[in-house]
């Protein structure tokens, strides 16, 4: 017996898109703030975790190549990346590394710093990406955004696959920032709520 | 007969629900975010979601 596939199985096709496309055009980097907006709203909103349970596309590249195309081992992930210390410490470090994003992208938007077209693999290595620069109507900071952005969700997929092949397909889900977030802000939501009642 | 079911260890439960979708039954949930609940009524032992957990924090259990 099958589960019926619905539409929102095929949101890898989005995530695999995005990728492509901030390849080709930096700006398009900016669509990443749904991948981060939208799991925010649902678990503060509805209190739950829909977003990895049903809709995130990148979890479901992960099951995509790692389990039907198999590159993964498939074996189990060691317990200090599942503990609570390596997730929440993860968690930030993932938000510290993306607040000095934020911070260099408002120096170039004050004019303090000069655009850097590069994306950033893995916090270290600096990639050369100008060829997906075209301008940009506003300020160099909007493109200098792009590029922190696209930098952070570059980083995080190849850390997946990095994972996806060493242990199961979906190893990422285990210490992915949002869905730690996500579920922490689920687990105070239903702290505040029991007790109201 | 010993029938096996499969039992989540709540506390390591990441949330993710990657063994929501790998269930043939359909018993798997996870209620408010917080870690998955299996209906062990329905659950069959076929330890599909065993295997997929990405964690590996679900085990099959010897019930009666
Ligand atoms: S844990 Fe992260 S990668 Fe996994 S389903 Fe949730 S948001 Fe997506
Ligand atoms: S063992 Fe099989 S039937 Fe039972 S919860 Fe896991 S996937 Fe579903
Ligand atoms: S796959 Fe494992 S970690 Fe994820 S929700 Fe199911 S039991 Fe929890």
């Amino acid at each position: 017996m099958k589960r019926k596939k619905k539409w929102y199985d095929y949101l890898w096709i989005a995530s695999l898109t995005y990728l492509i496309l901030g390849f080709f055009n930096i700006l398009f980097a900016w669509l990443g703030l749904f991948c981060f907006f939208i799991p925010l709203a649902i678990a503060v909103i509805k209190g739950n975790k829909a977003y990895c349970n049903k809709y995130c596309g990148r979890g479901q590249l992960f099951s995509l190549v790692g389990g039907r195309f198999g590159l993964s081992r498939k074996k189990d992930i060691p317990g200090w990346i599942r503990s609570g210390y390596f997730r929440y410490g993860f968690l930030i470090f993932f938000f510290v590394m993306f607040f000095l994003m934020l911070w260099n992208t408002w120096l170039v938007f004050a004019g303090a710093k000069n655009l850097g077209a590069v994306v950033t693999l893995l916090w270290t290595f600096k990639l050369p990406w100008h060829w997906a620069y075209h301008g940009t109507l506003f300020s160099d900071g909007v493109a200098q955004f792009a590029f922190g952005f696209y930098s952070v969700m570059l980083t995080s997929t190849v850390l997946g696959f990095l994972t996806m092949a060493l242990f199961k397909p979906r190893s990422w889900c285990v210490y992915c920032p949002m869905g730690t977030m996500t579920q922490l802000i689920c687990k105070a939501k239903n702290v505040t709520t029991s007790q109201k009642q | 007969m010993a029938k096996k079911k499969a039992a989540v260890s709540i506390r390591e439960c990441v949330a993710c629900g990657c063994c929501i979708k790998v269930c043939p039954r359909n018993t798997i949930t996870v209620p408010n975010g917080i870690h998955a609940v299996i209906n062990r009524e329905l659950c069959i032992g076929c330890g599909k979601c065993v295997k997929e957990c990405p964690a590996s924090i679900i085990s099959l259990e010897v019930t009666e």
